[in-house]
């Protein structure tokens, strides 16, 4: 009889796919919407107070982070590297004590273009924000293209966000 | 060993008593019951198989503020759960709308019923069709007469 024998490969091959998947991985709500709108201040002191129509212009990464995140900490170089390679990257420093993410950006060098305070975290909500880092992709018209949940790292970047923002480079 | 055990049940019985002491107050009976439905019904984007009211998680701790706020803006139910679905997406929603993406969870059930009242009704026929006929499990005169044979063999 061929039954057990289907059933199993059935079953064999959802749960070999089951393997790579990853169920932490949520996709965003907001993939091919408007980055949503906001007015806050800088993390720097002394600079004007940042809203939306300042990310638009150029395709940029949007990278969520605090200093109270430890995996922050180690992409923190990897966003150094691709801010020197000319990737434009702005930060939202979320839910954060502003003088310890000062202290960070001054002892860890400051990879940001914009360095958005979101201290309460309400920008954080209405990007549907649910830990860090996250980082969105946006496109020059400030429209949100693609989500990554987790560290970027030299790998994540090369397969997976730097094909995407090459594009959006391309197509400006 | 004993001891670990007792102490990591305690352990474990504290964290989930801290777990979801809020100190809201609410106008009516009415609106505490909105509340609790909500956040028992609303799924928490960070701890994925809890519900924002038992999640100590800090985005179900936001998550639970914003929705007090919007209960005491006077939303209502609907408006409140499709604001969180317009961020988290049809995830935070225990109980999932109806949708094209959601129609193999919605009719997949009912689907393996039918596959398996199709499977029973298979066998059941199968059966008895098998059952209807007995002479076709009746010996043959040959096999009968091989049969005394053996049975004599085995007799002397």
């Amino acid at each position: 009889m061929l039954l057990p024998l289907a059933i199993f490969l059935i079953v064999a091959v959802f749960l070999y796919r089951g393997l790579f998947l990853n169920p932490s991985e949520l996709p965003s709500a907001l993939i091919g919407k408007p980055f949503p709108a906001f007015t806050l201040p800088s993390v720097k002191a002394g600079e004007p107070a940042i809203t939306q129509a300042d990310l638009l212009g150029k395709p940029a990464l949007v990278n969520v982070w605090g200093t109270w995140c430890v995996a922050c900490k180690v992409e923190h170089p990897v966003l150094n590297k691709l801010a020197s390679q000319g990737v434009v990257i702005h930060g939202i420093n979320y839910k954060d004590d502003t003088a310890a993410a000062r202290d960070w950006l001054r002892d860890f060098h400051d990879p940001y273009q914009l360095n958005i305070s979101d201290v309460d975290g309400s920008l954080g909500l209405d990007l549907g924000v649910y830990g860090a880092p996250e980082t969105f992709l946006i496109d020059h018209n400030g429209i949100i293209r693609h989500k990554y949940v987790g560290v970027i790292d030299e790998r994540v970047w090369q397969q997976e966000i730097a094909p995407l923002y090459q594009a959006m480079v391309d197509d400006q | 060993m004993k001891r670990l055990f007792a102490s990591l049940c305690l352990l474990a019985c504290s964290l989930m008593a801290s777990a979801a002491i809020d100190t809201y107050t609410f106008d009516s009976e009415a609106e505490r019951e909105r509340y609790r439905s909500l956040t028992e019904e609303l799924r928490c984007p960070k701890c994925q198989n809890q519900n924002i009211a038992d999640s100590n998680s800090p985005i179900a701790m936001d998550l639970r503020d914003e929705i007090y706020r919007m209960l005491q803006e006077g939303r209502s139910n609907e408006q409140i759960v499709d604001y969180l679905v317009a961020r988290y997406g049809d995830f935070v929603r225990y109980r999932p709308p109806l949708n094209p993406t959601t129609f193999l969870l919605w009719y997949g059930p009912f689907g393996l019923l039918a596959i398996g009242l199709v499977v029973v009704v298979f066998i059941v026929t199968k059966r008895r069709r098998a059952n209807v006929s007995p002479s076709a499990q009746a010996l043959s005169p040959a096999e009968r007469e091989r049969l005394a044979a053996l049975l004599d063999k085995k007799d002397p």
